[in-house]
């Protein structure tokens, strides 16, 4: 049986990981500058500082770019195949790698996205859907 | 520093399935092929500069190589900047040179994916596998979706790229894949990752290349036989992941680029032939736009219409590139470049006198540029 890659839940991760199961997708923010980003760092790529916090994020953003992949070396994905995967932008400025939950004709670029959260393999995952 | 280093001497090895040859073997040929070449011997070498293997991580390496070598440089070292590595290199070894580091540097590289490991080129992206996101081809497909989406640039174009390279590389005896495309078998080909279909996608290559960079004083002293100077060269470095880069369709290529034409005091348009890093055909697209060749936008209808094939108003990897002649990460787009400045090559442009290359790492995350000409 095949498995899913799942990621490696860390001491730095894991808000991020409670937050999904939370019900809740978070990005990090800088105390000091008020940068947000994602994926989690241990200092702010702006102002260099490790005074981070994190903060719910709306949800809400913009699809930015998608792949459709035809092929995979991954097992578990070799059965998916055809499947997208996706950089969206959320209105507060972060980017995360996701998949839209669209059938690929209705895709474009700029088109606005929400966020849906999925169960999978014990893991709560950041999928969108258009909005 | 313009035209006081040298390309003194070229070597190449085959290129494609050499199952059983190390990295290390694919380097030391590809060195003494390029000793030979410039005539001089291997005594002389005093700087040693090597790419990391991409298919192989281990440390050390430029201690390995200098071991198998039998030579004691007093400056080298490994570089890790993928397929941006090879002029870089290049540029370091002639600023050392210029700086009385050494005299006579080799620049090598070597990768065995085809028979060896290709681990390096397949990986899922960290955390992010868990969403399917494998792979370099997929980097490049979602530059490419954008750049389609955002300026309309057309599969066919894409496909005019491959096709540059593939009738290129058909005409080159040592390339590993001889056969011309068409625009219908390219528009039937599978696709890898959407919008990146196989024809899009660089040859996976076992081989190696090499260079030997010294003054041109030195090369006149020394009687090298057809030296070719360095006019310019120049870095830039986008460095953000795909996912966090704030425009996907703009590189540190154009940086690159701008520090190269600026030392050698020239400009796109001087430029005979051209040298593109093709890993993936919107690559070379967005290296057109970048360089200036074009403007932001326009690199699909630029590589219509045979311009960017032989004949046309500017040839592109003329020994068929990443696409044809061997996936190899870079050093035989110096290597054709010092030909076509020969006067040597299978593709050869009639009175070549300005050869551009560029090189790049990652997926565009880092950048290298080499400018040679007849001084």
């Amino acid at each position: 049986m095949s498995e899913l890659p799942l990621p490696v839940v860390t001491p730095l991760t894991e808000p991020y990981w409670k937050g999904l199961e939370e019900g809740e997708l978070r990005h990090q923010k800088c105390r000091g500058c008020g940068h947000v980003w994602l994926p989690a760092r241990e200092e702010c790529p702006r102002c260099l500082t490790a005074d981070i916090t994190w903060e719910a994020s709306s949800g809400r953003g913009r699809l930015i770019s998608w792949v459709i992949y035809h092929h995979s070396s991954d097992p578990v994905f070799a059965e998916r195949v055809p499947y997208n995967v996706a950089v969206v932008e959320l209105d507060e400025g972060a980017r995360l790698i996701t998949n839209i939950l669209a059938p690929s004709e209705d895709l474009a670029i700029e088109l606005p996205v929400v966020v849906q959260i999925e169960q999978e393999s014990g893991f709560s995952l950041p999928r969108f859907r258009l909005a | 520093m313009r035209g006081t280093a040298v390309i003194a001497g070229i070597g190449q090895t085959a290129q494609g399935k050499m199952p059983g040859r190390t990295t290390t073997s694919l380097n030391v040929e590809a060195c003494r092929k390029a000793l030979d070449d410039a005539g001089i011997e291997k005594s002389m070498v005093d700087g040693l500069f090597v790419k990391y293997p991409t298919s192989e991580h281990r440390s050390m390496y430029a201690q390995t190589m200098a071991e198998a070598l039998g030579i004691q440089p007093r400056i080298g070292g490994v570089w890790d900047q993928g397929g941006a590595a090879p002029s870089s290199m290049i540029s370091f070894a002639a600023m050392a040179i210029e700086q009385g580091q050494c005299e006579v540097a080799l620049v090598t590289i070597a990768d065995n994916p085809r028979t060896g490991t290709r681990q390096a080129y397949e990986r899922g992206w960290g955390d992010d596998a868990v969403f399917g996101w494998f792979g370099t081809p997929a980097g490049y497909a979602m530059v490419a979706r954008r750049h389609m989406e955002q300026y309309g640039t057309k599969h066919e174009q894409l496909g005019a790229v491959a096709r540059a390279c593939r009738r290129h590389g058909a005409n080159n005896p040592d390339a590993q894949l001889r056969r011309p495309l068409t625009a219908e078998a390219y528009e039937a080909s599978s696709f890898v990752v959407d919008p990146l279909r196989r024809d899009d996608c660089c040859l996976i290559s076992d081989g190696g290349a090499a260079v030997v960079v010294m003054s041109a004083e030195r090369a006149r002293q020394l009687g090298v036989g057809a030296p070719v100077p360095i006019l310019g060269f120049g870095q830039g470095q986008t460095s953000w992941e795909v996912a966090q880069r704030p425009d996907l369709t703009s590189t540190a290529a154009a940086v690159s680029a701008r520090t190269a034409f600026a030392m050698a005091g020239l400009a796109p348009k001087d430029i005979d032939v051209a040298q593109l890093y093709d890993c993936f055909t919107i690559t070379v697209i967005l290296t057109l736009e970048d360089y200036g060749f074009c403007a932001k936008g326009q690199g699909g209808p630029f590589v219509e219409d045979g311009r960017i094939e032989i004949g046309g108003d500017l040839p592109i990897n003329t020994s068929g590139g990443l696409l044809s002649e061997s996936g190899m990460p870079g050093m035989q787009l110096v290597t054709e470049a010092v030909r076509q400045i020969r006067g040597t090559s299978t593709n050869q442009v009639a009175g070549a006198t300005t050869s551009l290359v560029s090189n790049q790492g990652g997926i565009m995350h880092t950048h290298s540029t080499l400018i040679l000409g007849s001084s």
